[in-house]
């Protein structure tokens, strides 16, 4: 019966599809583990680049990736849980103002990466170099910050939206005043969401290039102040391997890159699971 | 934590609450606005601000090219050759449509395909490692997917160009970084947006629907082709659009593996440059009218990406509806 | 709710024969003895159970539903009406987590055989569920629907099927002049109405009615009812409700459920004016729940 084969056929793709998308991981992950891992060593990874990174280690941009993490989640999570907060809180769900407002962090989750770049390299690097000191941690954590203003603002909102309307209500009838309330009540109540929104932006942070090309500076030196430039690993890893042709070096911190991925990924497992 | 509530219930004076009509006082009263209320603001207004500013300083910088090159020189010029003094993106604006296209036409199948098979076939063991295999693929760096790509791919099509490409041929058409190159890394890395997102589609299909197709002697495959992707259908395509978007605002994979000259496509193995990739190459020693028109490219490629974006948000509140 | 048992008794249309009836079919004594020919057992079901998640939601059911005939099933909320009426096509495999233990035996096949092809069951099995689901589709579509799924490909063909199914379900003169807008412009009734045609037209024998007419005003119910009894016969009838006068109205049969279980199962008149049973008394009394 040919609807018989239709339906054999149609599954047979299916699982194809599945099968497809699942081996691209796999194949990723299996290259480049297999070319990335040997070249991980203690050495590699508290020792500083030499011949232009063809040779040596990654500590400095590990310490620069640290530093941009922790400075961008910084400067991002005050605006962006605010944001969230207040859209959940404060604006009703299909008020014109709240609508304009989720319009514009919508639009802002669209802007490619480069164009964040472009705009940190007018503003921050050239526009304000009296105040960031040009390509340094600070320009590159400004501008990152942007980019992951939306992932936090949003999943704030869904969360903070989650809260059981009783809780408030509970804590409204107590005498709290909303500040209180949302602040004591519903803020922790939504802190499992908002931690795992912090995570996907660690993610983003170490994952991202292109914003940071103009604005980080790539220096190969270990960062002293926010004021000084810094590279990180996904930076490193494109400027070894396209401007020094160290390909060896560069699957090392690509697997570097994997393997903090993975464990990020992981993190938002548990912080979720243990909601 | 209900106790704690309790006690400090139980303590508070009540004095406020039985003031003059506290009782019909609704909790989102409109009474003065607590501080935290007007941060909060403030942080959303910069949240929500921050695009048009963006859009404005990019705008700003990028203005001087259109005006010194002339809008329809610069968006129709064949040629882009900045040391020459030539400023037209037409070239990349074509080779970024054919990167696109490419990829579309790969990701779309396999990535709506993997998404019917999580919400319609998938035993659940099967749906436990797809999901998980599509969340890795999202957090993998594209630094990561361009590596991969310049030393798997490029050789492989590379192979690929050497036998079928005529003798006599241009040079570049065998140097393996190419349209094709580009797309296919760039369909893994926009599938997990299709995936999810159509999944999400999919799964918003009344369940009736299902329910009665299937109970009517439909077969599994016409109960999905004939009712359920009709449905989902403007879920689905929003996921497509803003899979699209993010293909034409990638930037370091198609840096690492399309080639970067700034040739019209004939084939799928010509090496191309894209408008997110011409930035990304020059502006690190782009000065004046250079920069400005690199700029200018970033205000092309704001555009297609708003725009992709409208049109998805406008298509998923469709289907929501 | 004592007047609806003597009203429930004399509204129906029907007085169900007895005599002849198979041997798997209750032999019950009736006022007009060997009326209709003898009856044969279409659906049996032997020690049918359904866990969901490992729960029992209907234990080790053994009922023999007769051909032709209209078989109510009634029972409190939550008594496993649905899942019991889902078993019968296979259709709470859908639902994950369910296991189905036991026989269903349709015109003597086991459709738990793993061999059984699913959509030639439910072709056969047709079922109509409590909220109207018309597909987003035109009315002429929906119709088609199942006749296209099973490879007719001819217009004319198909524009036969869909007035001949639409008739049948009372809907033809309703609708005939918009069979090509959208089937979700129609009301409640009419929609329901569409979904026994689309039911119909794939020339199913079994009819599956999970509350068909409990989303529904008045008038839309009787007309449902109405069509019942005109289906009665060609098809078998296998009507879930909670609603007692509708089975007393409608069905030949009647079996009472009762918490997963089968309390009785009997001839409809029987069970609304001489229950064996003690909790089937209470509860077409209305002392229970
Ligand atoms: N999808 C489901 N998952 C778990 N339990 C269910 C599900 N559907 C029904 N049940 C349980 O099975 C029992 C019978 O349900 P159902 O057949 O729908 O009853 P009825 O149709 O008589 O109201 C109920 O106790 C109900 O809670
Ligand atoms: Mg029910």
């Amino acid at each position: 019966m040919t609807r018989k084969r239709q339906e054999l056929l149609g599954k047979g793709f299916l699982w194809f599809c599945a099968v497809v998308t699942v081996s691209s991981l796999l194949l990723v992950l299996a290259y480049v583990t297999l070319k990335g891992a040997p070249g991980v060593s203690w050495n590699f990874l508290t020792a500083s680049p030499e011949d232009m990174g063809r040779k040596g280690g990654v500590f400095p941009a590990i310490v620069g990736t640290l530093f941009l993490v922790v400075l961008g989640i910084a400067i991002a999570t005050p605006f962006g849980v605010g944001a969230g907060l207040y859209l959940a809180e404060c604006v009703s769900r299909n008020s014109r103002l709240g609508e304009i407002f989720r319009f514009g962090i919508e639009t802002l989750a669209a802007v490619p990466s480069i164009v964040f770049g472009l705009f940190g390299y007018a503003l921050f690097v050239k526009a304000l170099k009296p105040v960031t000191g040009g390509t340094t941690l600070l320009s590159g954590a400004l501008t990152i910050a942007l980019m992951i203003l939306p992932i936090l603002t949003r999943a704030t909102e869904e969360a903070v939206r989650a809260v059981p309307v009783s809780y408030r209500e509970a804590s409204l009838a107590l005498g709290a005043t909303r500040g209180q309330t949302v602040f004591r009540v519903v803020l922790p109540a939504a802190a499992p969401g908002i931690s795992s929104a912090v995570i996907l932006g660690v993610g983003r942070i170490v994952g991202e290039t292109a914003a940071l090309l103009f604005t980080l500076g790539g220096s190969p030196l270990v960062p002293r102040s926010i004021f000084e430039p810094a590279r990180t690993l996904a930076m490193h890893l494109y400027l070894v391997v396209l401007e020094v042709g160290a390909m060896d070096m560069g699957f090392a911190t690509a697997f570097l890159l994997m393997v903090i991925t993975l464990g990020l990924n992981l993190a938002v497992d548990a912080v979720s699971r243990g909601k | 934590m209900d106790d704690s509530l309790g006690q400090r219930g139980a303590q508070a004076p009540p004095s406020h609450t039985t003031g003059p009509g506290s009782t019909t006082r609704a909790p989102r009263t409109r009474r003065g606005k607590e501080t935290w209320e007007y941060l909060a603001l403030a942080a959303t207004a910069i949240a929500a601000g921050a695009v048009f500013f963006i859009a404005a300083f990019v705008f700003w910088e990028g203005w001087p090219a259109f005006r010194e090159v002339g809008f329809f020189e610069f968006v129709l010029g064949k040629v882009w050759s900045p040391t020459r003094g030539f400023y037209g993106i037409l070239p990349i604006i074509a080779g970024t449509f054919a990167v696109t296209i490419l990829t579309l036409i790969l990701a779309i199948p396999v990535s709506v395909g993997t998404a019917v098979f999580l919400t319609e076939y998938s035993p659940e063991w099967a749906s436990r490692i797809v999901r998980k295999a599509v969340d890795l693929l999202a957090g993998i760096p594209s630094v990561v997917y361009g590596l991969f790509g310049m030393t798997t791919l490029v050789p492989l099509i590379r192979r690929i160009e050497l036998a079928t490409v005529p003798q006599g041929a241009p040079s570049y058409l065998t140097v393996g970084y190419s349209v094709l190159s580009a797309s296919v890394i760039l369909a893994v890395m926009i599938a997990p947006t299709v995936i999810s997102i159509s999944c999400d589609a999919l799964k918003s299909v009344p369940s009736e629907y299902r329910e009665g197709s299937l109970g009517l002697g439909a077969t599994r495959w016409q109960t999905v082709t004939k009712v359920i992707l009709p449905v989902a259908a403007p879920g689905i395509l929003a996921g497509i659009i803003l899979g699209t978007g993010r293909a034409v605002g990638e930037t370091m994979a198609v840096l690492m593996v399309a080639g970067n000259a700034p040739l019209f496509p004939k084939s799928v193995f010509t090496p191309v440059r894209t408008l997110t990739a011409n930035i990304a190459a020059e502006i690190g020693y782009a000065t004046g009218l250079h920069e400005h028109a690199l700029f200018a490219d970033g205000i092309a490629l704001f555009f297609v990406v708003i725009l992709l974006n409208s049109v998805a948000l406008w298509f998923r509140r469709k289907a929501l509806k | 709710m004592d007047m609806n048992r003597t009203s429930a008794v004399a509204a129906k249309p029907v007085v169900p024969q007895d005599g002849d009836v198979g041997t798997t079919v209750p032999q019950v004594a009736s006022p007009r003895p060997n009326v209709t020919p003898p009856v044969r057992e279409k659906i049996r079901t032997e020690k049918l159970t359904v866990f969901y998640d490992g729960k029992e939601a209907i234990k080790s059911i053994d009922l023999s539903i007769p051909e032709g005939m209209v078989t109510a099933i009634i029972g409190p909320s939550g008594c496993g009406k649905s899942t019991f009426l889902r078993a019968l096509n296979r259709m709470n495999e859908l639902i994950p987590g369910t296991r189905t233990t036991g026989k269903v035996l349709v015109d003597g096949i086991n459709i738990y055989d793993p061999a059984i092809d699913l959509p030639t069951l439910r072709k056969n099995v047709g079922m109509v569920w409590q909220r109207p689901n018309p597909f987003p589709k035109t009315i002429w579509e929906n119709v088609a629907y199942g006749p296209k799924c099973l490879g007719v490909k001819s217009k004319a063909v198909l524009d036969d099927i869909v007035e001949k199914s639409l008739r049948e379900a009372a809907l033809w003169d309703e609708v005939k002049d918009r069979l090509h807008s959208s089937a979700l412009a129609l009301s409640g009734g009419q929609q329901q109405r569409l979904c026994i045609a689309r039911a119909l037209a794939v020339e199913p024998s079994v009819l599956l009615m999970d509350e068909p007419a409990a989303s529904l005003d008045p008038i839309s119910t009787t007309k449902i009812e109405d069509l019942m009894a005109e289906l009665r016969g060609k098809y078998t009838l296998i009507i879930v409700t909670h609603n007692m006068q509708q089975a007393a109205r409608v069905s030949d049969y009647t079996a009472f459920l009762l918490m997963g279980e089968l309390v009785e199962f009997d001839v409809t008149e029987r069970i609304f004016t001489r229950p064996k049973r003690k909790e089937t008394e209470d509860y077409i009394t209305g002392r229970f729940g």
